[in-house]
């Protein structure tokens, strides 16, 4: 029973009560201290000791529980790693196929069991592939979000709120400064500067995986037609997309070889933020710097970056969506991971909720 | 509302010179009156708003929030306008089905009283959405901070109509917003307004510099040669009891410098050069009058320690005669009369440099008696006082460029055409006692080299990164190695705020020295010697 080792040693004294006991005397000897057991934070990540399995871990270990994606959290190394069948696949692309010793999909919705702990994955919103993790273990469920958002995007499936004892949330945009307006006002603006300058190039800064996408598919949606260029750091992930259903339209790579600096006059041009800092830049003519990220809602934080022309796009939850999403889930208990977690914290407090910040490391904002 | 808030959202991010005026003809073509206007008063700070001050805005939003969720935020955005915009609790169903315009928001916060002007702020708050509301929050603290000045307003007026921005100059005084008439002249409408204000300010007539073989055309007899002195430019204009004293722009600066102001007894218009000091006994140097420049208020003392004077270079209006039809020659001749019924404290004369032929000019132009002269100004004598800049009556023939070496130190990343090449450079010069020396920033630059060298210095940024800060990074500079740049400038004034204690005026570079070893850069003495004379 490696599984009771485990609890004895966190708390000494608690195997003498016995498996057998009655069920809510544990629970109330354990108030506080059950869901701590069930998952807590190691330098390597959020650990399960009874489930020995770690959820987006940093560093390399025997068993990981993969939520996206996005490089902070999907790393290469892992003995085993069970994702979503999209989250393996966009992990394979970055890091090619033998990423993980052995890799196991998860469907959305079905429940698994690692060593008498339940685990199920569930939508969350953030970019395609993305999940929340659901941990269920002697009657307590505890979800760890990964990074999540509220709002509709045609890249991937909606976020679905789980009920839960303890919920475990990101806090990127965890101030109430950060409000996210609707995603097309943002897009007919820059179709609207487009339009206002058509001898420049728009560069837009968006990040690799999803983000780059969902402003590919939102310019489509706002009627856009023409051939959107990328980079080519873009190619790979935008071709998986669209062999998953995500029409993202005519993309053309962004290369000298494919015209003059003239024929980029007019031209939508996509790529990751740091290349328009680049050398690679120098091929548009006279651009405008355009950056696709929940940061831009603060001005100076687009005007320090030379941002000129700021889409407040995001792929996390603003403040709205995090304070509703926490109370939808019900939980008792809010454990708040990477981003601004005081100001969240505090806000549970004034709502009678129990928080805590995890102080997880390693995480960075790749994903905005 | 919207219109003008997305207005100074693009105001903000947009850093260029043009590509604000194409912003801003753009909203006056679009917008309507008297919205235009009440923005353009707004960006020239010619709005005024009595009801409602800044501070009312911290406690109106800390009786909506909790205040320490409200410190987090304002620690993080940094800027107080901003944080209420974005924090300001939406409440559902009370934004306005028909968003108000400019013009209404600013008839209720200019129609509320004292009492009710909190009442009226959240009011509009509570209506408008997160740009909106930072709009309303920059007309209630005044001073926009949009990187637009009330000069690049005017041109962008005058680009607007395909006027001549001195018209637009000479018109501004008599107006007020919201400029119903300027715009319907602008746009062909109506007649050009006529002025019936006093003492308008009048367009200054400006030089251009003596460009290579300029001189060898002209003959020495037909121009007279004046110092040109490094001051403010200035027009002291008195009419009717009213006494104005405008910049070269237009901007009425009658406030900071009411010392001078009360010595205007005539009526009439002088152009000339503000200084301080005492004419009859010495000029000050830049660095006195720098004393009297950007301060809100004068105090006594600060009037006394450094006096302001005007030195007279013309005569554009004497009682009702207009004189700018008149040669240089005949309004010399009036001025002369004209500065001995004047308080001889605070007026006197622009002396003439006499000279034989242009290498005896070129001497004295070398070697000014004084450290506020930067040149010699040449006029002709048979000019007449026109606005602008026309070529051929007036010259200016500025004393050399001061030039140090210092070693590049750190490179930020431009903008535009300029966005992925590092081209604002801060560079430093050697402190310390020896076998300690340090580098300490004296300046920054951003002109002066060309295509072919800002992409030469670009591979060298890239090549000695020691440390990135966003935009910015700092580049390897010690004894033994960085790039030498030669800087040049145009004087250099004490600075506080640098912890060099120096700051140029106009610095650019004037040549990259890949040549000479860092060690050998200037030392910050150097730079001070300049300083001290």
């Amino acid at each position: 029973m490696p599984k009771l080792n485990r609890i004895e040693q966190a708390c000494p004294g608690v195997s003498s009560l016995g498996q057998q006991a009655s069920r809510d005397g544990i629970i109330s000897y354990l108030e506080g201290m059950r869901a701590s057991d069930l998952l807590h934070p190691r330098p390597e990540g959020l650990y399960c000791p009874p489930g020995d399995f770690f959820i987006d871990p940093v560093r390399p270990v025997n068993r990981a529980l993969i939520t996206h994606g996005h490089s902070d959290h999907a790393r290469s190394g892992h003995g085993s790693v069970l994702a979503t069948r999209q989250t393996l696949d966009i992990m394979a692309l970055r890091y090619g196929e033998d990423f993980a010793g052995t890799t196991q999909a998860a469907m959305l919705g079905e429940t698994i069991s690692l060593d008498g702990v339940s685990v199920s994955f569930h939508p969350a919103g953030h970019v395609l592939g993305s999940a929340q993790i659901a941990v269920e273990h002697q009657g307590r469920r505890v979800v760890a979000s990964g990074d999540y958002k509220r709002q509709k995007d045609a890249t991937c499936a909606p976020f679905e709120p789980i009920r839960c004892d303890v919920f475990i949330t990101e806090a990127t945009f965890g101030l109430p400064v950060f409000r996210h307006p609707p995603d097309t006002e943002e897009i007919a603006r820059l179709l609207k500067s487009a339009g206002q300058f058509p001898e420049r190039s728009h560069l837009v800064g968006a990040y690799a995986l999803g983000k780059a996408q969902r402003v590919m598919r939102l310019l489509r949606d706002a009627g856009y037609d023409k051939p959107l260029y990328i980079h080519g750091a873009l190619a790979k992930l935008s071709e998986y997309y669209q062999s998953q259903g995500i029409d993202l339209g005519e993309l053309e790579p962004a290369t000298v070889e494919s015209g003059g600096k003239q024929d980029f006059a007019g031209a939508i041009v996509v790529g990751p933020p740091s290349a328009f800092a680049d050398r690679w830049a120098r091929r548009f003519p006279d651009p405008i710097s355009c950056f696709a990220s929940g940061w831009m809602r603060i001005r100076q934080r687009a005007k320090q970056g030379g941002v000129e022309l700021p889409l407040i796009i995001s792929d996390h939850a603003d403040w709205d969506e995090l304070t509703a999403t926490i109370k939808e889930t019900g939980a008792g208990e809010i454990w708040v991971t990477h981003g601004r977690e005081e100001a969240l914290v505090r806000w549970c407090e004034l709502e009678g909720i129990a928080a805590r910040p995890l102080h997880l490391v390693g995480y960075e904002d790749e994903g905005d | 509302m919207n219109r003008f808030a997305e207005l100074l959202d693009c105001l903000v991010l947009t850093p260029s010179r043009n590509g604000k005026l194409t912003l801003l003809v753009d909203y006056f073509r679009t917008v309507e009156d008297p919205d235009r206007g009440l923005a353009l008063a707004a960006i020239t700070g010619d709005l005024k708003i009595a009801a409602v001050k800044p501070a009312m805005l911290r406690t109106l939003v800390t009786e909506r929030m909790d205040p320490v969720l409200f410190g987090y935020s304002y620690d993080y955005v940094g800027d107080l306008a901003e944080t209420v915009s974005l924090v300001w609790p939406q409440t559902p169903g009370r934004i306005a089905n028909r968003e108000p315009t400019l013009g209404e928001v600013v008839a209720k916060l200019q129609a509320a009283s004292r009492s009710d002007g909190p009442k009226v702020l959240t009011g509009l708050l509570d209506s408008a959405g997160i740009s909106a509301r930072f709009a309303i929050i920059k007309l209630v603290t005044g001073g926009l901070r949009i990187g637009v000045s009330a000069r690049l307003a005017k041109q962008a007026l005058a680009d607007f109509g395909k006027v001549d921005v001195a018209e637009i100059e000479e018109l501004w005084h008599g107006l007020s917003p919201p400029y119903t008439a300027l715009f319907a002249w602008l746009e062909g409408k109506a007649e050009k307004p006529r002025n019936t204000a006093l003492a308008l300010f009048r367009p200054v007539m400006l030089s251009n510099p003596v460009g290579d073989g300029d001189l060898e055309k002209l003959d020495p007899a037909d121009y007279a040669a004046e110092w040109k002195w490094d001051g403010i430019r200035v027009q002291a204009v008195a009419e009717g009891g009213i006494r104005r004293l405008y910049s070269r722009t237009g901007d009425d600066v009658s406030g900071a410098f009411p010392d001078l102001a009360d010595a205007m007894h005539f009526s009439a218009a002088l152009d000339g050069e503000l200084l301080v000091g005492d004419p009859r006994e010495a000029t000050g140097t830049f660095s006195d009058l720098q004393q009297r420049l950007n301060r809100k208020t004068v105090t006594p003392k600060m009037q006394q320690q450094y006096p302001a004077f005007m030195r007279c270079y013309d005569l554009l209006q004497i009682g009702e005669e207009d004189l700018r039809g008149l040669s240089f020659r005949e309004r010399r001749g009036r001025l002369e009369a004209f500065i001995g019924t004047l308080d001889p404290s605070r007026f006197d004369l622009s002396p003439f440099v006499d000279f034989a032929n242009w290498q005896a000019l070129e001497d004295l132009r070398r070697a000014p008696p004084h450290p506020i002269i930067e040149g010699v100004m040449l006029k002709r004598w048979d000019s007449p006082y026109v606005a602008g800049r026309p070529k051929g009556p007036w010259f200016k023939w500025k004393r050399d460029p001061h030039t140090v070496d210092a070693v590049l130190m750190y490179a930020q990343r431009g903008h535009g055409k300029r966005s992925s090449f590092y081209s604002d450079y801060t560079f430093g010069v050697w402190s310390g006692p020896e076998g300690a020396e340090e580098l300490v920033p004296v300046g920054k630059a951003y002109f002066g080299f060309t295509d072919e060298e800002l992409k030469q210095i670009d591979k060298y940024v890239r090549d000695n990164t020691v440390e990135r800060f966003g935009p910015v990074r700092s580049v390897r500079a010690d004894r033994d190695n960085g790039l030498v740049l030669e800087v040049a400038f145009e004087g250099l004034n004490r600075s506080t705020r640098h912890k060099s204690g120096v700051a140029m005026r106009f610095p650019r570079i004037s040549r990259l020295r890949w040549d000479k070893p860092a060690n050998e850069a200037d030392r910050i003495e150097t730079l001070q010697a300049l300083l001290d004379r």
